[in-house]
């Protein structure tokens, strides 16, 4: 086997946007500090941008020991080619073990890009990862059918294994890169906990501004410019309350829709969709809860219609409070929820918001 | 000047889904089709076509039954078909796909106006990851998430969407761009190439055609040489099932549930 | 009989149920409800290659086979009757006349554009006082020296309000039978709706297939160049006739096509529908019925498909005729699409006889194929007839 004492330490790129860290960075860095415990390294976060040197050290709150900031304008805005120069020289030069980003439009656009030129696995939307075996089989025994008792793994195994959904949610799978370094993982927006903020940490938390070159010649892609969404994009991922629409709305989509928003309106929610929604153009992709869109864990999820392909539990299983309605009884949504009614949406939703108003009346 | 487009064939997940009696997916019950990011990266190719007169080569690896998908492909519009394929390939990870696939590219030959088009990614891995590392293995510039391509000469402006908005871009050919599903409406086959279709040669890349490219790692292609390996494959299990509300009253038994939690 | 798909139709079959489920699917109730016309469906069908399935590439087709045709305008039928005819009428009552009875010079200047949708076609024979007795014709052509005068008149013309060209039937004067009685001479005739004199009336307001444009075709001193004459003169009603026999089999997969449609949806009720605590399709009532009218559509689809492979045995060069074929696939077929989608709105039940699902404008969409392109009993004329002779 091939020897890779030379690799030491969990690095996590960390995306900034217009300067400002991603809510992405601190969930990654408190699962690497989660993670660094198990292995006995320590935690850096790298960031890349113009002017970032004050506002990485709040990583350290989070429970990165160092960070590693690369200040320079041609890196003020990500770019594919100056990203991916500077961070794989420093891989190269430092030599970190794992090394995880965001799984966000920009990571997944660097992420292979960089473990191609790296020449090393890349695991992407990871969902859960693990390097101590016993910790792997607990996670088996919650996450999965198997049978735990009859799965044998060699306990000394000290390879990131990196969970992640398959085949749309179907199936999920454990990745491992046993003949390369960095271990590399995108990993799922949301989806990792982040830790509470320790002012002391990210006080303590060291900046190193390693030597690094880039120039313009490097980068052949050009940034005309950078927009920002007119319309607030919808916010699935910190939401209360999901109120989604599956293909029950079919008989109505304008209703149904409707419905969904008063609904959401009344238990101080936004709207989310299944795929079959999504795909059908009846609302837009950002809306999409489940495996090709969004995972959210709000305080109530309501499923609206949603048969719920597991594509779709996936997304929002972890949710506190499930509710479904469907028309048919037998709908596998109705095994991942908390209460259910059978019944058709466009009567129970009505009969549902005058309920609420008169609960709320009573008090 | 040419259009390469890489296309994959991948299980229907969005459809029926059957499991075997232990747990696993049983893959043969799944209809297989084109995987829908690639027929966004074909039309975008076909529209360029429909301007400039280019030529659209399709490139799919995969095993021989995605034949049948690749005429459809060339019953759409597209003008050359090839299939790389080989037992060598099989199970081979984004890493070795994309040397395979870079490999592949490289042998129909990339002019400087040529373009490669990538879907952002395939419904069965979810990776997005082949694109942007074919890009790294031939030396070109990459644009993922592609919702808009305007061309002008050799210049692409293209709009590549964020989560929070979008950055406009501006990318010389040779490049790769992945497409998503914003970019364009898929054309349907027509009858004409359906007819056609049948009359044109699949060319096929196996092993021994490929495996001299430099670009060709022969320890680190197929299912051994891929640099990472599935550990354990599982299936989720679903919650418990919870209460069923029934009655006339089941909307103000659930919102009386809803008050009792404070959640209303 | 051999029914075993060739890869191509498989191909088209497949691109056939996604072009249906995705354009032609969500505009059926407009199309029924508002009377409309879905001439944005016929210009994409037109992209596609659908108005000239089966004609050679020479004239701008696009070289299929009857089989695939008779496919398309099945699987349109499926989900709206309207656009299963548009597409039937155009191919089998305009442009298969042109093809198969027209001059080089009249193929080469009108299959081109009616082949490649830029031209919609329709079929003008109709009269308000001649249906099935066409020799009841009362529209005069006169011979003008360098040009014909027509006058009279045509009703209920499907594709009249878009169509850019018609096939047109007139008398053009009188001649001896074989007994020696004087009847009258009949010819063909390719008429331009831009010819001076021509004009098309009111559109029908009908029971079913609601978006179609029926209408009247009016002829006063309509110019119709010499050359127009499709079709020696005086062989007018023989050409109408083999027409007919090709639109029968258009018609008889739209038939077949509203039936299949009206089952596939009616599967999917039962299934979903309760009463008593379960499904309906629970039932054996429901089984039974859905079991039958499957064998019954299935029986249909076995003479569509005959009678289409017969005339594509016919246009390959044997020495054939269709005409029981079609007349055959026509009346079982229709007779079928009526039945199977009345036992359909049954199944359904009160929900059925609203507009919120599809079934109840299936079952009037259905009545007509057993009217138009010649009545249940003409068919039966025709089956008879050659049994009898």
């Amino acid at each position: 086997m091939t020897d890779f004492s030379d690799y030491k330490g969990i690095w996590v790129f960390c995306e900034q946007r217009s300067g400002e860290l991603m809510p992405t960075d601190f969930e990654l860095v408190s699962e690497a500090s989660r993670l660094a415990k198990e292995i006995g390294c320590k935690v850096t976060g790298v960031v890349l941008g113009n002017g970032m040197e004050a506002a990485s050290k709040e990583l350290g709150g989070y429970g990165a020991d160092e960070v590693m900031v690369c200040d320079d304008p041609l890196l003020e805005v990500y770019t594919t080619d100056a990203y991916t120069k500077v961070l794989c020289d420093l891989v190269n030069e430092y030599k970190p073990e794992v090394l995880l980003m965001g799984a966000t439009n920009i990571g997944r656009d660097l992420g292979p890009r960089c473990a191609a030129r790296l020449h090393t696995g890349l695991t992407a939307d990871a969902t859960h990862l693990d390097v101590d075996t016993k910790e792997y089989i607990e996670f088996l025994r919650n996450a999965s059918t198997i049978d735990v008792e009859t799965v044998k793994l060699d306990e000394a195994d000290r390879n990131l294994k990196m969970t992640r959904p398959a085949f749309g949610g179907h199936m999920m799978a454990t990745i491992i890169c046993p003949r390369f370094r960095p271990q590399m993982s995108t990993v799922r927006p949301g989806v990792m906990k982040r830790a509470a903020f320790d002012q002391a940490k990210a006080d303590a938390c060291q900046v190193i501004k390693p030597a690094f070159s880039i120039t313009k010649e490097d980068i052949h892609v050009e940034v005309l410019s950078v927009e920002k969404a007119a319309k607030k994009m919808v916010d699935l991922i910190g939401a209360n309350v999901v109120v989604s629409v599956g293909r029950g709305i079919s008989k109505n989509v304008k209703e149904g829709l409707a419905l969904a928003e008063k609904l959401a309106d009344a238990m101080g929610g936004v709207v989310g969709a299944s795929r079959a929604v999504v795909d059908a153009g009846w609302i837009s992709s950002d809306h999409q809860v489940g495996q090709t869109g969004k995972t959210v864990h709000p305080k109530v999820y309501v499923a609206l219609g949603i048969s719920g392909a597991i594509q779709h539990v996936a997304g929002m299983q972890d949710s506190e409070l499930i509710i479904a309605v469907n028309k048919n009884e037998s709908a596998p949504i109705f095994g991942a929820a908390d209460y259910g009614i059978v019944g058709d949406l466009f009567k129970v939703v009505p009969d549902l918001l005058k309920a609420i108003e008169s609960e709320r009346a009573a008090r | 000047m040419k259009a390469i487009v890489c296309v994959k064939q991948v299980p229907d997940t969005s459809g029926k889904v059957a499991y075997k009696p232990d747990g696993t997916l049983d893959r043969a019950s799944m209809d297989v089709v084109t995987n829908p990011d690639d027929l966004n990266a074909l039309e975008a190719a076909l529209t360029l076509k429909d301007e400039t007169g280019c030529e659209v080569v399709v490139i799919s690896m995969g095993p021989d039954p995605a034949e049948g998908m690749l005429r459809e492909l060339l019953a759409r519009g597209a003008d050359r078909a090839i299939l790389v394929s080989g037992r060598e390939f099989g199970g081979s990870d984004t890493f070795a796909t994309s040397q395979i696939l870079a490999a592949a590219v490289n042998r129909v030959g990339l002019g400087p106006d040529d373009i490669v088009f990538c879907g952002r990614q395939a419904i069965d891995g979810d990776t997005a990851q082949v694109g942007p590392q074919i890009a790294e293995k031939l030396h070109l510039p990459q644009v993922s998430y592609a919702a808009e391509i305007k061309k002008d000469g050799n210049k692409l402006t293209v709009k590549r969407m964020l989560e929070d908005g979008f950055m406009m871009l501006s990318v010389e050919t040779p490049c790769l761009i992945t497409c998503i599903k914003e970019l364009n409406q898929p054309r349907y086959m027509n009858i004409k190439g359906i007819f056609e279709c049948y009359d044109k040669r699949i060319e096929r890349f196996d092993y021994e055609a490929l495996k001299d490219d430099p670009l060709i790692e022969t320890d680190t292609i197929g299912l051994k040489g891929s640099p990472t390996n599935v550990f354990k494959a599982f299936t989720p299990p679903l919650k418990g099932a919870g209460a069923m509300l029934n009655g006339d009253d089941a909307a103000a038994k659930l919102a009386s549930i809803l008050a009792e939690k404070h959640l209303i | 009989m051999d029914f075993s798909f060739t890869k191509q139709q498989q191909m088209a079959q497949k691109m056939y149920r996604e072009f249906a489920e995705n354009e032609v699917k969500p505009l059926a109730k407009k199309v029924d409800a508002e009377e409309y016309f879905p001439i944005e469906t016929v210009k994409k069908m037109a992209k596609l290659g659908m108005m000239g399935i089966y004609f050679p590439k020479k004239y701008g087709g696009a070289g299929g086979d009857v089989l695939s045709y008779v496919m398309a305008v099945e699987e349109m039928s499926k989900v709206c009757a309207t656009t299963g005819v548009i597409l039937s009428a155009h191919t089998s009552l305009c442009a298969a006349p042109i093809y198969e009875n027209g001059t080089e010079e009249q193929k080469m200047k009108y299959l081109p554009k009616l082949l490649s949708g830029e031209w919609l076609g329709a079929f003008g024979l109709t009269e308000p006082g001649a249906g099935t007795d066409a020799q009841g014709q009362q529209t005069v052509a006169v011979d003008a020296g360098d040009h014909w005068v027509l006058n009279g008149s045509k009703i209920f013309i499907t594709n009249a309000g878009y169509a850019d060209v018609f096939i047109v039937i007139a008398i053009t004067g009188q001649v001896p039978d074989k007994r020696g009685r004087m009847t009258k001479e009949i010819s063909a005739f390719i008429v331009e709706r831009t010819f001076p004199g021509f004009s098309v009336g009111k559109p029908e307001d009908k029971m079913g297939i609601r978006g179609s444009s029926t209408c009247e075709l009016i002829f006063e001193d309509c110019i119709v160049p010499k050359e127009n004459m499709l079709g020696a003169k005086g062989r007018g009603f023989q050409l109408a006739m083999s027409s007919l026999d090709g639109g029968r089999i258009g018609i008889a997969s739209q038939a077949l096509g509203i039936a299949e449609g009206a089952l596939a949806e009616t599967i999917t009720y039962t299934k979903e529908r309760k009463q008593f605590g379960k499904s309906i399709a629970d039932f054996q009532n429901t089984q039974f019925e859905l079991a039958e009218m499957k064998a019954r559509i299935d029986a249909a689809k076995f003479l569509v498909y005959n009678a289409a492979e017969t005339k594509q045995r016919a246009m390959n060069g044997e020495k054939i005729r269709y005409s029981v074929e079609a007349a055959e696939a026509k009346l079982i077929a229709s007779r079928t699409a009526s039945d199977v989608t009345r036992r359909c709105l049954q199944l359904f039940g009160g929900y059925g006889y609203t507009r919120d699902y599809p079934i109840e404008r299936m079952m009037r969409d259905a009545k007509i194929t057993e009217i138009y392109e010649g009545t249940s009993e003409v068919q039966m004329m025709v089956i008879s007839g050659a049994i009898l002779r």
